[in-house]
């Protein structure tokens, strides 16, 4: 059995509204979410020792901890690589608790990325001689300088690979906002689009069209994780960790995997599916709903396949089959995903698979003992499997 | 809760509208205010003021400075600022969300002639144009458009003017504008952080070479750069340069954001060299409509700036 699965639950989520702008400052948005996941636990947050974020987020762990009266803080951690962190913190957090180092970790993300800055916008650093920024050099120089065209330069490959076309990115931004329009905190909440619009939205960087591309976003989420055993006496139905990991694998880039021999992979969310398999002792047959990183739609495919849902290069025949959908097999994305709810970097994405496990989902699809949560894709990534418990 | 976007949707509907009341000039074109302006504007030319100078030229008498054409109509200075009826809605608007700052940004004049002594002029002024939200170094905002037409006393046209604001958010926590290295050109094209690892590359580039990197031990060829052997962890290495052949991997096709100093659309490529590694290129007469996967291509070198040369590549000549 292995050491971390089913050791630690997560016991509480909160959230602020997502938004474009949200009028307060990013800490105090992780205020009000790691005050919201505390009090849907039932945990005071006098008894929160331990913090964990994943880098790009602007809170300090010592300014939150001080702002929601921590007493303390015996266990910290920030995650590397933004959004392909985004499940990681639950796994150190699950590592804190199943070692004893601490005992109730709050994981959380606050930004205004829209208001403040924008967090998609063309990037062109300072040329400081570091090994990461030194990165940029092989693409920013040429215009390779958007997170959508890192990723728009793998999905044509996967697009040439498998004879996937545009319409099937369309067809899994269509199924997100679907969920988000009946998702009352969704920014997209009743405004699902059709293929149509979707073909007709504009290039962002071609193949991408603009509705395959996500929000920016203000507002936070948080989640509250300690131990099973303390989980299952509190008021929320507890959900286990039965597995986490990250990845990073195959000649990991920043976003631009491109010297891999198979760019059309995704192989660190391999790395992370087989992980989280063989954590769990579980099969996709055993995974009732996923939550699926979706910052850029043409992702959403080979992560599909790195979880054996569909065999490699048929992601898109499962999407156009209905599966991904309201009503399908492996209903993806129920908040509407970054695409149709919120950017909040996965982890309003981890706050929902939460709901889907304990059943309190707005878009219930039914009981869900076993859900998949991944993380950012084309970077070092993540993943979690909550299980019921 | 949508109030960002609803701002933009209500100040658009103000496009083509009068911005403001339309404006006669309280003074005629005379000597006196010709003479103050000049003097605040350090301006010389004696034609402006001096009756013989300007009938040296042709004219009848002494002629307005071009650019006194707004002066002319200019509201009264008001300590404390303008009434609400000397103010313009569509900028009220944005006061109202909170985009208290404000900023011109730029004028265009056109004139049709000379302005002389006794004419009085007037404009009307229509909203051209309300930008999309902009992130400026000052804060977010929308740039405003104002068109003003200015005629004479007979209603004959005399010149136009575009003038532009930007309404903004004064913000503490503004996310730098992309840095420049080079002084003296405000918008330098990107450059490469340049480190013990990759120098070799980049300098191999600024001799028209493409060095790749090889290990001094096992033969294996990596890119991008880097310091340690991936295959067989030597730190030793050499380069060698590329032929130069290769073929398309991948491609794409920048459209949005756009940076200063790219054309648009952009197409950017992913080359797969003979050698076997991959690298990060732009096309030479290219076209993103001619880009096949597969097709062949070969390497040159593009000087995107006096003395900065990146490597790209064209179509691989028939063959070649």
């Amino acid at each position: 059995m292995n050491a971390l699965s089913g050791k630690a639950a997560i016991t509480g989520i909160g959230a602020t509204e997502f938004s474009k702008n949200s009028g307060r400052s990013e800490l105090r948005l992780a205020v009000e979410a790691t005050l919201a996941a505390l009090a849907d636990a039932g945990i005071d947050p006098e008894e929160v020792d331990g913090l964990s974020t994943y880098t790009m987020d602007n809170n300090p762990e010592i300014e939150l901890f001080r702002n929601i009266g921590g007493r303390d803080l015996k266990f910290f951690s920030r995650i590397h690589y933004g959004g392909g962190a985004a499940c990681a913190p639950i796994m150190h957090a699950a590592m804190a608790v199943a070692t004893g180092v601490a005992e109730v970790v709050v994981c959380y993300r606050a930004m205004n990325e829209r208001s403040q800055y924008r967090f998609g916008a063309g990037f062109a650093p300072d040329a400081t001689p570091t090994a990461e920024i030194a990165h940029y050099g092989y693409y920013v120089p040429f215009g390779l300088m958007s997170p959508a065209s890192w990723v728009a330069m793998s999905a044509r490959r996967y697009m040439h690979e498998y004879g996937v076309t545009s319409e099937d990115f369309g067809r899994i931004a269509v199924g997100f906002r679907d969920f988000a329009a009946t998702n009352p905190n969704a920014w997209f909440y009743q405004q699902p689009i059709t293929l149509e619009q979707h073909q007709a939205s504009r290039w962002i960087v071609e193949p991408l069209h603009l509705l395959d591309c996500c929000q920016e976003s203000d507002g936070a989420v948080a989640v509250v994780v300690t131990s099973a055993e303390r989980a299952r006496k509190l008021r929320q139905p507890p959900v286990i960790i039965n597995a986490a990991a990250q990845g990073a694998c195959d000649d990991q880039q920043m976003m631009t995997s491109y010297y891999r021999p198979d760019v059309a992979r995704l192989s660190e969310m391999d790395l992370v599916a087989n992980q989280l398999y063989a954590m769990a002792g579980l099969g996709p047959d055993d995974i009732q709903a996923a939550i699926l990183y979706d910052h850029f739609s043409p992702f959403v495919l080979p992560q599909i396949e790195a979880f054996g849902f569909a065999p490699q290069g048929q992601a898109a025949d499962f999407v156009r089959e209905g599966n991904i959908a309201r009503g399908g097999r492996l209903p993806v994305n129920t908040n509407g995903g970054q695409l149709g709810e919120a950017y909040i970097h996965g982890l309003n994405g981890v706050a929902e698979g939460v709901r889907l496990v304990r059943g309190q989902s707005v878009n219930q699809p039914g009981d869900c003992r076993n859900v998949v949560v991944t993380a950012g894709t084309g970077v070092p990534t993540s993943g979690l499997i909550l299980t019921a418990g | 809760m949508n109030d960002v976007s609803d701002l933009y949707t209500r100040a658009r509907t103000w496009i083509g509208k009068e911005a403001g009341k339309p404006t006669m000039a309280r003074d005629v074109v005379n000597v006196p205010m010709i003479r103050r302006w000049c003097e605040a504007m350090g301006e010389e030319n004696p034609i402006y003021v001096d009756a013989e100078a300007a009938q040296a030229e042709g004219f009848p008498g002494p002629v307005s400075p071009p650019a006194m054409l707004e002066v002319w109509t200019m509201a009264r200075y008001r300590p404390g600022g303008r009434l609400p009826e000397e103010g313009i809605p569509v900028l009220n608007l944005f006061d109202e969300a909170g985009y208290t700052g404000v900023v011109a940004t730029n004028i265009e004049q056109e004139y049709d002639r000379y302005l002389v002594e006794g004419d009085r002029v007037s404009y009307t002024a229509i909203v051209d144009d309300v930008s999309e939200e902009k992130r400026t170094g000052l804060g977010i905002g929308h740039f405003i458009t104002i068109r003003y037409e200015f005629t004479d006393q007979n209603g004959g046209p005399v010149g136009r003017m575009l003038f532009r604001v930007l309404k903004f958010k004064p913000n503490l926590a503004q996310a730098k504008a992309p840095a420049t290295e080079s002084a003296g050109n405000e918008f330098p094209h990107p450059r490469p952080a340049i480190t013990h690892d990759n120098a070799h590359y980049w300098e191999g580039i600024a001799k028209r070479e493409l060095l790749i990197q090889k290990c001094s031990d096992c033969g294996h060829l990596r890119h991008p750069p880097g310091p340690g052997c991936p295959q067989c962890q030597s730190l030793e290495w050499e380069t060698v340069k590329a032929s130069g052949k290769g073929t398309l991997y991948s491609h794409v096709t920048m459209h949005h954001p756009r940076l200063p100093t790219f054309d648009y659309p952009l197409p950017v490529l992913l080359v797969e060299l003979e050698e076997g590694v991959r690298i990060v290129a732009n096309g030479i007469d290219l076209p993103a409509s001619d880009l096949t996967i597969g097709m062949p291509l070969e390497l040159d070198f593009v000087e995107v700036e006096p003395g900065y040369l990146l490597p790209g590549f064209r179509p691989a000549r028939t063959g070649g």
